[in-house]
């Protein structure tokens, strides 16, 4: 994932008026989010069954009142799967953004407040990281240190904190260039107290928004890794690899592969939505 | 659109010609646009507070009605509503609303565009985003011809050189394939009346057409309108000023919050305004008025009841310091300032070039030219903001410029500063308590106060600025983005003067200012002046508001000094051509 | 005087053109650079990979002889700077796993992928094209549903519309083949596949442009020309849309060639992005160096070919 990838979900809504409500897609959005956490929190509270408990009779089952997502090759209940797969996606979307977050703002941070030199050479050092498109960077960093849901996870991070760099240095040289830092050199403040009142707080704002939105498609790439079999691996309830179980069945239990990704999209569409909402409450604040 | 007049029957206008209005329209020739009783809203029909609420007017052909009025007034709504292009969510009302002598009420969509650019032309602000930037000026032009004609691509490329050399653009040819970014200000604003008026239509309206330029090409696109209107064009002139209006209107209204106050023969209404409005107006033009004549007649009570935020400031700034105006010392000397930029291409250039220039205590130092003649990098120069290739800043007889910033910090609050921009010069995550304890809380440190005594004082102080500069204190809690311009460039001066500077250095502080508001501003920088003992650097590319404001003045062309002198004599007696050049398209008002 | 005129802006782009390509060139050294000291970290003896993982019972002859076919006796800079010299002449060496020279196979894979991944573009094109400029015309309903197609189309994962296309549209309906057979039916399910969420991006952001071009005063001015609302798209707004999504072109090749990795094994399609996959997973060091440079070459000539077409497209650029 790079910058752009991001930008893109930090899109303008059209030009309505300042409004405080919360839109539809933001309720269900936030709705959603809260199930999710309850899931990972909690499984036993939205799914009382053993996700990896088989049953061999009730094998490919189709959806049903006792079934709400069917059931698998083994008689697994999909729905209880997927409700307790919710907490390691989630972790594992959640660490690889702070990764990709945290490794960013390091290099942004640097490129963006040491000098020219400096800006120089993290900028060169990210365009030789660009190069590495998407899942390229966490295809080689899997080759060197195997497959796995750790590696996977810090191979997610790493492929998206160029992106995150380039956002923040942006940033932060957009502030530090701003004509409110100019009126507080006129006012006589020291550099140190213009990067604390004034520059981290305005540069590091969108952070968050950004951690949001990144979160949704962490997770769409960390279980397109699992998928590939690079990741969790089957029978964990992770929702990527759960996708992977049902790919031999296609073409007779589609429900299989169908309910994992549904909620994978949910959630990335949650946080979109989530990461746009509260985007747009900033800026009206 | 509307449901109470006839259905428009095309030609038949539903008044005939008497009972005109003073405008004097020749029997026989239809005017170019005639509205009656225009309404315009935004919403629901027919919901409260109409923008436009009974307007009425009408141009002859070859004659020029201005409509002036301040932002929000309406202006530029009317211009619209005569193109059919109000906007989807608007409505329009009128008892009769023709142009060309047919009437354009309840036109379909389709309808109104084979009107638009044949019968009506409109010129608007800024060229530079008016015309695609991503396309060659002769295409644009060449579309109204393609639109409305059946002419094929070499008649029409006639036809555009046609238009191009009416509106005075010379090498057409080549101008014609250029794009409006490749122009000059002036070029681009000539090549947009050229696809304004391509098909020759009876009315131009022209909404602030010379806003963004500087004063002489103002003069020549004047120029060019009114050698327009002498060939028969109806010219609907929209603008916020009315010295500019009065070099070509023959007939001005007055617009007030949607509604036409006053109209009436341009030398009439300029000189014998009667509503009240226009008199603010008039009274709020700063050119030849003298020094200290308040712009703004309506609010002469006195500024300053307190200066109790002047409290705690290091001695030898306060005003009452007795030594304060016993002899004129020079605060604020500039030395032989150079200063080079890198253009993008490699070359370079001079953006001030041997400039020096000295500020006398208690007094106003206008430095006037026009766009990219030096003065902003010169007020930045003079901020230390940016570091001189060459000469140096001294403040108060101690070298600025030349010291490091950590021993520069010690003169700065010497310094105030007030920007064009304001709003951008306040942190957007603050509220305009916040930004004005941020600038007090400075001075207390310095002072040594600590703690909770000192959180109070500063909170008197941040009070006694707001009243300085004329604020209500329920304005304290609001971020500076929800506040009017004038009262951001209030909040910029009272933060200027939060450490009680003895400098106040402003870089066009009433540029985006409407006349009146400009005028309020006016008057509170002199009369802080006056009761401050404040010394003013003040930099603009209006001459009328230099003239207004300065005690001496400095005349900037090309990163220079081409003159410079006291106010009186520089504007009595220019010496530099340039300097005449530029005092002769001053627009004023009876020239 | 016409001739200094004309020579200076010829010079000013050669100056231009040199720059960029001088970066590019040290980008792809970086590139191989990086690779082949992150290659090293890899854990075990690459001899005995070689032989066929440490399960294998290799004889230490064995190791020493592959060892010095390799080179990997060397001191690293000796080996580093042959790296780099086989690197110039086009020799990405042998596959581990296929024993076979990793350049001549990687290329032969390279026509499939780039086929995909150039309908894929074209189609994400036009549909975004597509939906922003409808849900720009019909007000806040149709920019909502706009708006919210192209955020589920940005988070749907490849490897699951494949999953959900293939029982679609072949098991279901049996209208497609539900693996990539060779010809134009093979080819539809993996490019929409490719393409739909490329399409949900690229809409984003050229529908916040389009707004912006169709509230700005040239658009005004054409409107007070005469121009109709389609005039006024495909005259102006289009082009002005089209720039931000032109400037993310590079982005996209990335994205299609990540997609490509999941969609060639989906559709189980011969191309690069498979190769690829399956080197990961049995480790063919030299397969996924010569994958990623390949791709790494790729993605600059994409960089500077977007940036020859924004200026093309935007004229504003050409001057600077």
């Amino acid at each position: 994932m790079s910058d752009l990838e991001i930008q893109a979900g930090l899109g303008r809504s059209p030009r309505t008026s300042p409004s405080h409500r919360f839109g539809v897609a933001e309720v269900l959005a936030g709705l959603f989010g809260l199930f999710l956490i309850t899931a990972a929190l909690f499984p036993a509270l939205v799914a009382p069954g053993d996700p990896l408990g088989i049953d061999p009779l009730s094998a490919f089952q189709t959806p049903s009142p006792a079934h709400w997502f069917g059931t698998d090759e083994s008689g697994r209940d999909i729905y209880t799967r997927v409700s307790h797969g919710t907490g390691s996606s989630l972790l594992i979307g959640t660490l690889a953004t702070m990764i990709g977050l945290g490794l960013g703002l390091v290099l942004g941070t640097l490129a963006g407040m040491l000098g020219p030199v400096v800006d120089f050479t993290v900028n060169r050092f990210l365009e030789v990281l660009f190069a590495f498109p998407g899942l390229l960077l966490a295809l080689l960093f899997i080759l060197i240190f195997g497959p796995g849901v750790a590696t996977a996870t810090v191979a997610v991070g790493l492929a998206t904190a160029p992106g995150y760099a380039r956002i923040i240095r942006g940033q932060l040289i957009l502030v530090r260039s701003s004509a409110f830092v100019e009126a507080a050199t006129v006012l006589g403040r020291s550099p140190g107290r213009i990067l604390v009142r004034h520059v981290l707080p305005n540069a590091l704002a969108p952070l968050f928004v950004l951690g949001t939105l990144g979160i949704g498609q962490a997770i769409v790439w960390a279980s397109a890794l699992s998928y590939l079999g690079l990741g969790a691996a089957p029978p964990a309830a992770e929702w990527g690899a759960m996708l992977a179980a049902g790919r031999t069945y296609i073409g007779s239990a589609w429900w299989m592969s169908f309910f994992p990704g549904l909620f994978i999209v949910l959630t990335a569409v949650s946080a979109t939505a989530l990461g746009r909402g509260i985007e747009r409450r900033m800026r009206h604040a | 659109m509307s449901d109470e007049t006839d259905v428009g029957v095309p030609g038949a206008a539903s008044v005939t010609g008497a009972g005109e209005g003073p405008g004097g329209v020749a029997a026989g020739v239809a005017p170019a646009v005639r509205v009656r009783n225009l309404v315009v809203g935004f919403g629901p029909k027919d919901g409260a507070d109409p923008v436009l609420n009974g307007v009425s007017f009408e141009v002859a052909p070859g004659e020029c009605l201005a409509i002036v009025g301040e932002s929000g007034s309406g202006k530029s709504v009317t211009a619209r509503s005569l193109l059919g292009l109000a906007g989807d969510n608007a409505w329009v009302r009128a008892d009769e609303l023709s142009l060309a002598g047919s009437d354009v009420q309840n036109l379909s969509e389709a309808q109104w565009r084979r009107r638009r650019g044949r019968d009506v032309g409109l010129v608007v602000q800024d060229a530079l985003v008016s015309l695609d930037p991503l396309r060659p000026v002769g295409r644009e032009i060449a579309d109204s011809l393609r639109l409305h004609t059946r002419l094929d691509a070499a008649a029409r490329h006639t036809r555009v050189l046609e238009a191009l050399e009416r509106v005075g653009l010379p090498d057409a040819g080549n101008a014609m394939r250029k794009r409006s970014g490749e122009l000059s200000g002036g070029q681009r604003q000539r090549a947009l009346i050229a696809a304004a008026i391509a098909l020759d239509p009876p009315l131009l309206i022209a909404d602030e057409p010379t806003t963004a330029l500087d004063v002489t090409v103002q003069a020549q696109i004047l120029d060019l309108l009114a050698t327009l209107k002498r060939a028969g064009t109806g010219i609907l002139l929209i603008s916020h000023d009315l010295a500019v209006v009065g070099r070509i209107a023959d007939r001005i209204a007055v617009l007030c919050d949607g509604r036409i106050v006053e109209q009436g023969p341009a030398d009439e209404v300029l000189t014998r305004p009667r509503h009240p409005v226009t008199r603010t107006m008039i009274a709020a033009i700063p050119v030849d008025k003298p020094r200290g004549l308040r712009l703004n007649p309506r609010a002469a009570e006195p500024v300053l009841p307190s200066l109790s935020y002047q409290s705690g400031v290091a001695p030898g700034s306060s005003p009452d310091d007795c030594d304060r105006d016993t002899s004129p010392t020079t605060v604020l000397e500039a030395i032989g300032l150079v200063k080079r930029f890198t253009r993008p291409d490699g070359s370079e250039q001079l953006a001030v070039d041997s400039v020096s220039f000295r500020l006398e205590r208690g007094t106003t130092l206008g430095i006037v030219g026009e766009s990219g003649s030096g003065k902003t990098t010169s007020a930045r120069l003079a901020l230390a903001l940016t570091r001189p290739d060459a000469g140096e800043v001294r403040v108060l007889g101690q070298a600025f410029s030349a010291v490091p910033e950590k021993e520069r910090r010690a003169l700065r609050p010497h310094l105030g500063a007030v920007y064009q921009d304001a709003l951008s010069s306040f942190d957007p995550r603050l509220s305009v308590e916040q930004v004005l304890r941020d600038a007090v809380a400075g001075g207390a440190r310095r002072t040594g106060r600590v703690g909770a005594s000192a959180g109070a004082a500063d909170r008197l102080r941040v009070l006694g600025l707001l009243e300085a500069v004329g604020l209500p204190q329920g304005l304290l809690g609001r971020r500076p983005l929800s506040l009017s311009g004038g009262q951001r460039q209030r909040v910029s001066i009272a933060r200027a003067l939060a450490s009680g500077p003895q400098i106040l250095i402003c870089d066009e502080p009433v540029s985006s200012l409407d006349v009146t508001v400009q005028a309020q501003v006016l008057d509170l920088l002199d009369e802080l002046q006056r009761n401050l003992g404040l010394s003013l650097l003040f930099i603009s590319h209006d001459l009328g508001v230099i003239q207004h404001v300065s005690d001496q003045v400095a005349v900037m062309l090309d990163g220079r000094i081409v003159e410079t002198g006291a106010t009186a004599r520089v504007f009595a007696a220019p010496e530099h051509p340039y300097t005449q050049a530029l005092l002769g398209a001053v627009p004023r008002i009876g020239f | 005087m016409a001739e200094v005129a004309r020579v200076a802006p010829v010079a000013r782009a050669a100056r231009v053109v040199l720059a960029r390509l001088g970066g590019a060139a040290f980008v792809l050294w970086m590139v191989a650079t990086l690779t082949f000291f992150a290659v090293r970290l890899i854990p075990g003896d690459p001899a005995e990979a070689i032989l066929g993982g440490p399960g294998s019972q290799t004889s230490p002859e064995a190791l020493a002889a592959v060892r010095a076919e390799y080179g990997l006796d060397q001191p690293v800079l000796v080996q580093y700077l042959a790296q780099l010299g086989r690197l110039i002449t086009g020799d990405l060496g042998r596959s581990y796993a296929l024993n076979q020279d990793v350049a001549p196979l990687l290329i032969g894979q390279l026509g499939g992928t780039l086929l995909l991944a150039v309908l894929a573009l074209g189609v994400a094109w036009l549909l975004a094209l597509g939906l922003a400029t409808w849900s720009s015309r019909g007000g806040r309903v149709a920019w909502t549903v706009g708006s919210g197609l192209e955020i589920v189309a940005a988070a749907l994962p490849h490897f699951w519309l494949a999953t959900a296309l293939i029982v679609l549209f072949s098991v279901w309906l049996g209208w497609l083949p539900p693996i990539s057979t060779p010809g134009a039916a093979g080819l539809v399910l993996p490019v929409l596949t490719l393409a739909v969420p490329l399409a949900g991006f690229l809409g984003q952001i050229m529908r916040e442009s389009l707004l912006t071009a169709l509230e700005s005063p040239f658009v005004l001015s054409a409107r007070a020309r005469g121009e109709s609302e389609l005039g006024v798209r495909w005259v102006h707004a289009i082009r002005h849309a089209s720039l931000p999504a032109i400037s993310l072109s590079g982005w996209a090749f990335g994205s299609l060639i990540s997609g490509a990795v999941v969609v060639e094994t989906i559709f189980a399609r011969p191309g690069l992005g498979r190769t690829l996959l399956n080197a990961v997973t049995v480790r063919d060091v030299p397969v996924v160096v010569g994958a990623v440079l390949i791709v790494a070459v790729g993605y600059i000539l994409m960089t500077l070919l977007t940036d020859l077409a924004q200026r093309i497209a935007d004229p504003r650029l050409r001057a600077r």
